[in-house]
């Protein structure tokens, strides 16, 4: 690994509310010369912790079909080819429902009477700025959108090489995550040890593996619950990176919007020991 | 006329499924000779748009008539275009529902009953 590159770490999780923010707030803040990338654009909320002065915004869009009525003959082509069952054509009618539409542009490459049209469709929006020296970007879809992805991929164009990444992702397994995470050099599966947090867990660490990517585990409230958690990562060969106590000093601190290093100065230590053990897990992958 | 019953299983003694973009079977019907085929539903694993492939596949079918239980509002506005009737709140053996249908005791449903999403089990 050549020296200046510097690390793009995400922090995922398959069951929500384990405490993705909470470890990409404070991993993020513990570091220098680093951005923090909120790519939760349906539910952002690293602003919340980071109060970051907002420089720019940028309009998100994506292109969506219209057909030109006089040169469409009712063929069909585009329903076969869209794989989002967003159109249908009946009795020679095209239907289109915009909000099932990913902006593909199959439709309109494969009309044969270039009958589809592209309407920009805005979706979400793209807002930078920073809060002291760390850079901040996040993503925010607008309500009643369904298609997070573009917006992801938006925020994520402003990923700068020359600085530490850390990517809050969104929860789960299904195609907001693989965008969030993809591409980025360690993502960090945030567990709860409790049965909910081990299924998900396990099911977010398949879908990691599948896409190759090195990562590591975080056990939040980790003397609640049970050993399965620990058990599992055991028995799998998963590094067990931090644990976080269930504690009721760090859920006020969470509480009131304040940063588990500010108020509690000696985590700032843990975090960059996190770093650190990832940078190492990152280059002897086990 | 053609009908279409949104089928958990492939034969008429299967129950009438609810959902109408994500039941398994389609049982088509035919009400002049009183033939019909089981047609297996491959919409109904769809990630999105369940009900408007579903409603694609059952207008390229020449069906007229649908009976099922519920039918969302994308999946209505497809069936809709295609002339489509919708007769939903059934329930029951696919039999009793076609019996149901001859004796005229199915009111046409004038708008969409649940909202998207609703044969997706959340």
């Amino acid at each position: 690994m050549e020296k200046s590159r510097k690390l793009i770490i995400s922090v995922a999780s398959g069951k929500g509310g384990t405490g993705k923010t909470t470890i990409a707030v404070n991993l993020a803040l513990s570091l220098s010369n680093v951005q923090l990338i909120d790519c939760d654009v349906e539910e952002p909320d690293c602003h919340i912790f980071i109060k970051p002065v907002i420089e720019s915004r940028h309009t998100i869009f994506i292109p969506v079909p219209v057909v030109n009525q006089n040169k469409c003959d009712g063929c069909g082509r585009c329903q076969e080819v869209c794989l989002y069952n967003a159109i249908a054509v009946v009795n020679k009618e095209v239907i289109i429902f915009p909000e099932l539409c990913h902006g593909c542009g199959s439709c309109t490459y494969f009309c044969p009477h270039k009958a589809i049209e592209e309407e920009k469709k805005e979706i979400g929006i793209v807002e930078i700025g920073k809060s002291g020296e760390t850079q901040f970007v996040h993503g925010k879809l607008n309500v009643g959108m369904m298609m997070s992805p573009p917006v992801i991929r938006a925020v994520k164009k402003h990923i700068n090489k020359k600085k530490t990444a850390i990517i809050d992702a969104p929860p789960g397994t299904s195609c907001p995550v693989i965008t969030a995470i993809k591409d980025t050099d360690f993502v960090i599966l945030v567990t709860e040890p409790t049965p909910f947090g081990l299924n998900d867990l396990i099911l977010a660490a398949e879908v990691v593996r599948k896409m190759r990517l090195p990562f590591g585990v975080i056990i939040n409230r980790s003397d609640l619950g049970n050993k399965k958690t620990d058990e599992y990562c055991a028995r799998e060969n998963i590094p067990v990176l931090m644990r976080i106590p269930f504690s009721k000093k760090i859920a006020e601190i969470y509480s009131r919007g304040d940063l588990i290093i500010k108020v509690l100065p000696e985590y700032n230590k843990e975090f960059q020991e996190l770093y650190k053990k990832i940078e190492q897990v990152k280059v002897n992958p086990t | 006329m053609k009908v279409a019953i949104t089928s958990s299983g492939p034969t008429l003694q299967s129950n009438v499924d609810p959902r109408f973009g994500r039941c398994p079977y389609y049982i088509i019907y035919d009400t002049e000779d009183g033939s019909f085929k089981a047609v297996e539903n491959k919409s109904n694993l769809a990630a999105g748009g369940a009900g408007i492939q579903a409603g694609q596949n059952i207008s390229d079918m020449k069906v007229e008539a649908v009976i099922t239980g519920n039918v969302g509002p994308n999946a209505f506005r497809v069936l809709s275009a295609a002339f489509i009737k919708i007769y939903s709140g059934a329930s029951g053996s696919v039999k009793d529902a076609i019996e149901k249908l001859k004796k005229g005791e199915y009111r046409e449903t004038a708008g969409p009953d649940v909202g998207s999403h609703f044969g997706m089990g959340r």
